[in-house]
């Protein structure tokens, strides 16, 4: 649950960085504007997110899935996000599962090794530290938002 | 255009990153809809992808259909202007309402009274 109501609201450095990629360069964008359009994206939201449960309801489940979200789009006539959210999503998919089996790979490795040499513990050591390190990474990504999001 | 603004995400992850808001913000949000349980990994992309197609949608729109074209800028009426004559942006315009002056304002509320009054 948001506990302040800022939380509810998208960082607007990234917002700000959206909207002057999508217009031509040099258009000068108003503060109230950039305010004014970072609100709509979250009542967009929760439009989306409410058609979309409305979906999952009727079909009697309870978790939002990507075929309620795409249903949703269709709802609210946003057809034209259709083809590019298939698009990304493919390519999101293939990223996660590209990532599942690298860690998959990983782990199997792993596993040969401490059955063929068990009394290698350096080496395992090594490896773990690999692994923490990939696990950090996301939180990197999330952490560069909330940066932007100071700076304004 | 992409060139002239140097992407800090592209910096961080070799493989080329296919959003740029943060999921967790956006997960936030839909949480905050009291009638949803929860949400799979793939619906939660798509909304936030889904979010930054709208935003781009949202400010192309305006900019076109606004008078800002000779001055180069995008202005708070050009928004509201879209949300009250496009059809698909119609959910916007309780929180994007048109400007009036105040005294515009106060004649029609004198008016309005008026009216009442008559009754």
């Amino acid at each position: 649950m948001a506990e302040r109501p800022e939380d509810l609201n998208l960082p607007n450095a990234v917002i700000t960085r959206i909207i002057k990629e999508a217009l031509p360069d040099g258009v000068n964008v108003s503060k109230e504007a950039r305010r004014a359009i970072s609100q709509a994206a979250s009542v967009f939201v929760l439009y989306a997110t409410s058609c979309a449960n409305n979906f999952a309801m009727k079909a009697k489940r309870k978790t939002l899935n990507a075929g309620d979200v795409l249903a949703a789009m269709e709802e609210m006539e946003f057809e034209r996000f259709l083809e590019p959210l298939r698009e990304a999503l493919e390519v999101y998919k293939k990223g996660q599962k590209g990532k599942k089996e690298v860690s998959e790979q990983k782990r199997k490795d792993k596993e040969k090794k401490a059955e063929s040499s068990e009394n290698d513990k350096s080496r395992e050591d090594e490896e773990e530290e690999e692994e923490h390190m990939e696990e950090e990474e996301p939180a990197d990504v999330e952490n560069e938002a909330e940066e932007e999001e100071v700076e304004n | 255009m992409s060139e002239n603004n140097p992407d800090k995400d592209e910096q961080t992850s070799g493989t080329k990153k296919t959003i740029s808001l943060p999921i967790s913000r956006v997960r936030l949000i839909m949480k905050s809809s009291p009638d949803v349980s929860s949400i799979n990994q793939d619906a939660l992309f798509l909304t936030t992808k889904a979010t930054e197609l709208f935003v781009q949608h949202l400010a192309v729109s305006s900019f076109n259909n606004g008078p800002g074209k000779e001055t180069n800028t995008l202005s708070y009426s050009d928004l509201a202007n879209t949300a009250e004559d496009t059809e698909t942006f119609h959910f916007l315009t309780d929180i994007l309402p048109k400007k009036i002056l105040a005294r515009d304002y106060l004649k029609s509320l004198e008016e309005m009274q008026e009216e009442e009054a008559d009754f």
